[in-house]
């Protein structure tokens, strides 16, 4: 068994994706979904600071500090592209005008209950920028997370443990192990990695799990792990 | 006499900012950030301000000097966590209970400025229901769904960061610099705009995005 890496991860989401769509995409592993897009599949991506249509990173030469998206990396535009407002930008999402937004988290539950923003660090301060409003609003909310802690604890599970971002409002969740829909009776594996069995993906999991009638095999190409 | 909002100075455009004032300061993840009206505002030192500000920890912002100085008493913000493992200078304030922190949605966060700009005195958002955030806060069900109540903010100041002003106080905005400048600056009693540079015909109706109504003062810091 060869868990995907990050970089896999988001390729094995970006598939899912098509043509037409307005995206956006959260910190960490979700940011590199912009990265595999099937070429078939013209998208626009949003970012909470106002960018409709944020392209790729940009080169050294052309960075530009006031040209940025909401992980503050030095971004360019693709053709189409606009620049709102904060006001506007959340109207946008709060709306439901955002068609998927795909985020990291922490814990997922059956319910589609997330947990995403305060892993409840010390003394560090609370960050929740735009999740919970984009979790709340969003047409589709899809998370790309490893399936279980560095421990081994599972982050699927019966009920969030952290700090809820919000509430029933998860409906895919893309793992190093398998793709699993949420829905109104629980957890639906999708895809399961080559080399796992259905019994061990459900003990690193922590509720129940269904399988999918045509359950297919994980796969992704070999990409470099993600930092 | 026409009107001129050019101010010679920062020190100058925010002279009579008194204690206790609610400063509202614009800017994300580097773009907009004022940090020339920030550093003025240090300077001229006025106590117990309220910060409204996306960040209250982002490293390329000067919003920290303000904090560090012990001139805020309180921020609300939707990020208050610094880069890192060590504390900022608001997490060790806040954790030694000499700062007050509102935590909000950011959604919620730069509507709430939006209404306090635009009359209205509060609204319902489906944003943050059955969170902490939403924690204490009144909560109404429309169409099958539980929304929370958020009251509007409003203020004594505004500090914002432009590209080019003309004499009116029209402003343009490069790129992502725009954020929450055009919601603060409608909820803030004193406007003051730090651009690049002021040009001295009159900016065409077509490129201005924030109107010289919502501005009272201009100073010139350049790049």
């Amino acid at each position: 068994m060869q868990p995907l890496n990050r970089r896999q991860m988001a390729w094995r989401a970006a598939q899912d994706i098509g043509s037409g769509l307005l995206v956006n995409l959260g910190m960490g592993m979700p940011v590199h979904v912009a990265d595999y897009l099937r070429s078939e599949a013209d998208v626009f991506i949003q970012a909470e600071n106002g960018v409709i249509g944020a392209g790729a990173l940009a080169p050294p030469d052309r960075a530009d500090a006031d040209l940025v998206d909401a992980s503050s990396r030095r971004i360019t535009l693709r053709p189409g592209a606009s620049i709102i407002d904060s006001v506007w930008s959340f109207a946008l999402i709060r709306g439901g005008h955002i068609d998927i937004t795909i985020l990291g988290a922490f814990e997922v539950a059956h319910n589609g209950d997330l947990a995403n923003w305060d892993m409840r660090v010390g003394d560090k301060g609370p960050l929740v920028g735009g999740a919970m409003d984009l979790a709340a609003c969003a047409r589709s909310v899809w998370v790309i997370m490893e399936h279980t802690t560095r421990k081994g604890s599972p982050r699927l599970v019966e009920a969030c443990t952290l700090p809820l971002t919000a509430k029933g409002r998860v409906s895919r969740v893309y793992t190093d192990l398998a793709v699993v829909d949420v829905t109104p009776s629980g957890f639906v594996v999708l895809d399961l990695i080559d080399g796992l069995t259905e019994a061990e993906l459900a003990k690193r999991t922590g509720a129940p799990l269904a399988f999918a009638p045509d359950l297919r095999v994980l796969t992704a190409p070999a990409l470099p792990d993600a930092e | 006499m026409p009107i001129d909002k050019r101010v010679k100075s920062a020190a100058e455009a925010l002279a009579d900012v008194a204690d206790g004032a609610t400063v509202f300061i614009s800017g994300f993840g580097g773009a907009g950030f004022p940090n020339g009206l920030i550093r003025a505002l240090r300077e001229r030192g006025p106590k117990n301000l309220t910060l409204v500000v996306n960040s209250a920890t982002h490293r390329f912002s000067l919003t920290h000097e303000l904090i560090e100085t012990g001139l805020v008493r309180k921020v609300i913000c939707s990020a208050a966590r610094g880069q890192g493992k060590d504390l900022s200078p608001f997490e060790r304030l806040w954790k030694a209970g000499k700062i007050e922190l509102v935590c909000l949605p950011q959604g919620t966060f730069a509507e709430c400025i939006r209404a306090g700009g635009a009359g209205i005195p509060a609204f319902y958002t489906p944003v943050g229901v059955g969170t902490e955030l939403a924690r204490g806060k009144e909560v109404r069900r429309f169409k099958d769904r539980d929304h929370v109540l958020e009251h509007a903010i409003t203020g004594e100041l505004a500090l914002v960061r432009a590209d080019t002003a003309d004499l009116y106080g029209n402003l343009t905005f490069r790129y992502a610099q725009v954020n929450f400048a055009l919601a603060m600056a409608t909820a803030a009693s004193l406007v003051v705009a730090e651009v690049r540079a002021v040009e001295t015909e009159p900016i065409s109706y077509q490129r201005v995005q924030l109107p010289g109504a919502y501005v009272d003062r201009i100073v010139t810091v350049g790049r």
